[in-house]
């Protein structure tokens, strides 16, 4: 069977070996209308059975997730931050009473635009997942649905899909020795209903359904931003000629992707395959050659 | 933000000076069996010659060499495991895709030809007549062989292994890598057979010494060098310590086996330093990798480097 490493690739799916199956499914998380709640990531621990992953205080924002990985396979990404390029407002008399309000007395002017962004991380569910691509043992699957799951009864702790993954996402749990992420609950999808953290989400941020669909929902909602005069709306992850085949979980983000934790430009590393055995094979002929003439040379 | 102030060496964004990335989970036992597993391969196929040319001593060292060092990288890729116990299920498919899998059946082809050879040299004296004895002597030579035609494979898969992963200081360094590797396994193996064996039959060893060795270190400085923001991983840090110490064991073990073809002492001496030498390579590539994924410099400025080189 031919399998495509890279590039463009409408039918995952199909090209796994389901011959018939249900549309491909995924997430657009549009973090413009993300209010931070994280009801996203105790809906997910909770429907998903996913363990505790302790009780720090990362000391940076509203965040103490901190990232995604075994034990959490939603993150609300929390950034605090002076708006890039733009102008703080001038102040407006409205000619209310004027009593000692926060920042009244001679605040106007050092007053900066300072914003929120938030964002709800999850598995991309790549067209090219890397973490799929490289387990040795076939414990990474893909769905019918398109996803990309882990069968715990098969995963044998190798550890290969952590660096296999361009974003950071899969993770091995230390006491349990088995790698594990998101599943776009795939139980649930069996059932017919929508992932929890989609089910939970109270603004809608988190929107589920099929991807063609998301992704002209998110084409519309970019553009209605870009017309609200927020110039800086961008999609993140729906290119499905970008460096993993488009996300089957894509964003609408504020800002440049690394602002929130994400790779500007992840690449499958399956990708270079080609390349790399080319050069292995290479290296391993001169390796042979070597071999063979030190038993050519004179003396010993 | 803040960490743009405090980190001014390169220009990036990032979430709060987080990693991007997860460092990989392996610990120690993997840059140790990429090692071990480079010994076996290099020693396998000096072994396949000296058995040809006629060189007893040369010949049994590096089989058992051979033997022992795949003995030790089996229990090195189990033991790293998260769940030793399901090995086996490394065998329940035949993956191109994943270098691991690619890994897993070229070690089942290679395994036992190696063991075999080595085995026909530890049969006691008294045992050799008997027809097992026989047998197993008579087989050697072909498993011998069969090793040595795997070795390449087992020297050079290892550095797709690493490449082949999001981990930026392995996988930009995806065209030197096979070369440091296997330099790297021929050095060792050349190591191996110079620690043991009498000067008279040495001379394949010391010449696979320098061949390895000049690889490996040339290699290497590409790596150092021409890498852009990914060759920083490589020359700060740990990772340059380790590495510069191979360096100097490398070319000293080399320069020794030539210096010493007539001492049997600088020639073990040599053999020893390739051997050291190789074994902190293998760790210093490791650490480059692990220090790549924990400074998001790596992957975000990394990557808005290769953004522009393609406008």
């Amino acid at each position: 069977m031919a399998n495509s490493f890279h590039g463009r690739l409408d039918d995952p799916a199909g090209e796994a070996g389901y011959a018939q199956h249900p549309p491909r499914v995924g997430f657009f998380t549009d973090t413009s209308v993300c209010i931070g709640c994280k009801a996203c990531e105790v809906a997910c621990k909770e429907w998903n059975g996913v363990p505790d992953d302790g009780f720090d205080l990362l000391g940076m924002s509203f965040d103490n997730t901190g990232e995604l990985g075994a034990n959490s396979w939603r993150h609300v990404a929390f950034v605090e931050q002076e708006r890039p390029g733009a102008v703080s407002p001038e102040p407006v008399e409205l000619g209310l009473p004027s009593f000692d309000l926060p920042g009244a007395s001679g605040g106007e002017q050092t007053r900066t635009d300072f914003r929120w962004l938030m964002s709800s991380d999850v598995c991309k569910h790549c067209t090219h997942a890397g973490c799929l691509d490289v387990c040795p043992t076939g414990a990474l699957f893909r769905t019918e649905f398109g996803s990309v799951v882990v069968q715990p009864d098969i995963c044998n702790g190798c550890g290969y899909c952590v660096s296999g993954c361009p974003y950071g996402v899969i993770d091995r749990r230390e006491d349990d020795g088995r790698a594990w992420k998101c599943t776009l609950c795939y139980d649930r999808l069996r059932d017919g209903l929508e992932p929890a953290c989609a089910k939970a989400c109270p603004t809608d941020s988190i929107q589920f359904g099929p991807l063609d669909e998301l992704r002209e929902r998110a084409a519309r909602r970019v553009d209605a931003l870009h017309e609200a005069g927020v110039a800086e709306a961008r999609l993140y992850g729906e290119d499905p000629d970008d460096g993993v085949g488009g996300d089957g979980a894509f964003f609408l983000l504020l800002d440049e992707p690394e602002v929130y934790g994400l790779p500007p430009d992840p690449v499958v590393p399956t990708r270079f395959a080609g390349s790399m055995w080319k050069y292995a094979g290479v290296a391993a002929s001169a390796f042979v050659a070597a071999a063979v003439s030190v038993f050519f040379g004179r003396g010993g | 933000m803040k960490e743009q102030v405090a980190v001014p060496r390169a220009e990036f964004r990032s979430y709060y000076g987080r990693p991007v990335l997860k460092p990989p989970v392996w610990e120690w036992k993997i840059p140790a069996y990429l090692f071990t597993g480079g010994l076996s391969a290099g020693a396998a196929v000096l072994g396949a010659g000296a058995d040809l040319t006629g060189r007893p001593v040369l010949r049994t060292v590096s089989r058992l060499g051979s033997l022992g060092a795949l003995g030790a990288s089996m229990y090195l890729l189990v033991a790293d495991l998260g769940r030793p116990e399901r090995f086996l299920h490394m065998l329940r498919v035949a993956k191109p895709s994943s270098p691991m899998s690619v890994g897993t059946w070229i070690l089942v082809a290679y395994g036992p030809g190696a063991g075999l050879a080595a085995v026909a040299e530890l049969v006691p004296a008294r045992w050799r007549g008997t027809p097992l004895g026989r047998l197993v002597r008579a087989a050697a030579r072909p498993a011998g062989l069969w090793a040595a035609t795997m070795a390449p494979g087992v020297a050079s898969y290892t550095s797709v292994l690493l490449s082949q992963t999001a981990v930026p200081a392995w996988q930009d360094a995806h065209r030197q890598l096979p070369f440091v590797f296997t330099g790297s396994a021929a050095a060792s193996g050349a190591g191996w057979g110079l620690v043991w064996t009498p000067v008279g039959q040495a001379g394949p060893a010391r010449r696979l010494a320098v061949l390895g060795a000049a690889a490996e270190v040339a290699a290497s400085k590409v790596v150092d060098q021409r890498l852009g923001v990914t060759s920083q991983a490589y020359t700060t840090g740990k990772a340059h310590r380790l590495r510069t110490w191979s360096e100097y064991l490398t070319v000293g073990g080399a320069v020794g086996a030539v210096a010493g073809r007539r001492s049997r002492v600088l020639s073990a001496l040599s053999g020893l330093a390739l051997l050291a030498g190789s074994a902190l390579q293998r760790f210093g590539v490791f650490e480059a990798g692990v220090e790549s994924t924990k400074d998001p410099r790596y992957v975000v400025a990394g990557q808005r480097e290769r953004l522009s080189r393609e406008r």
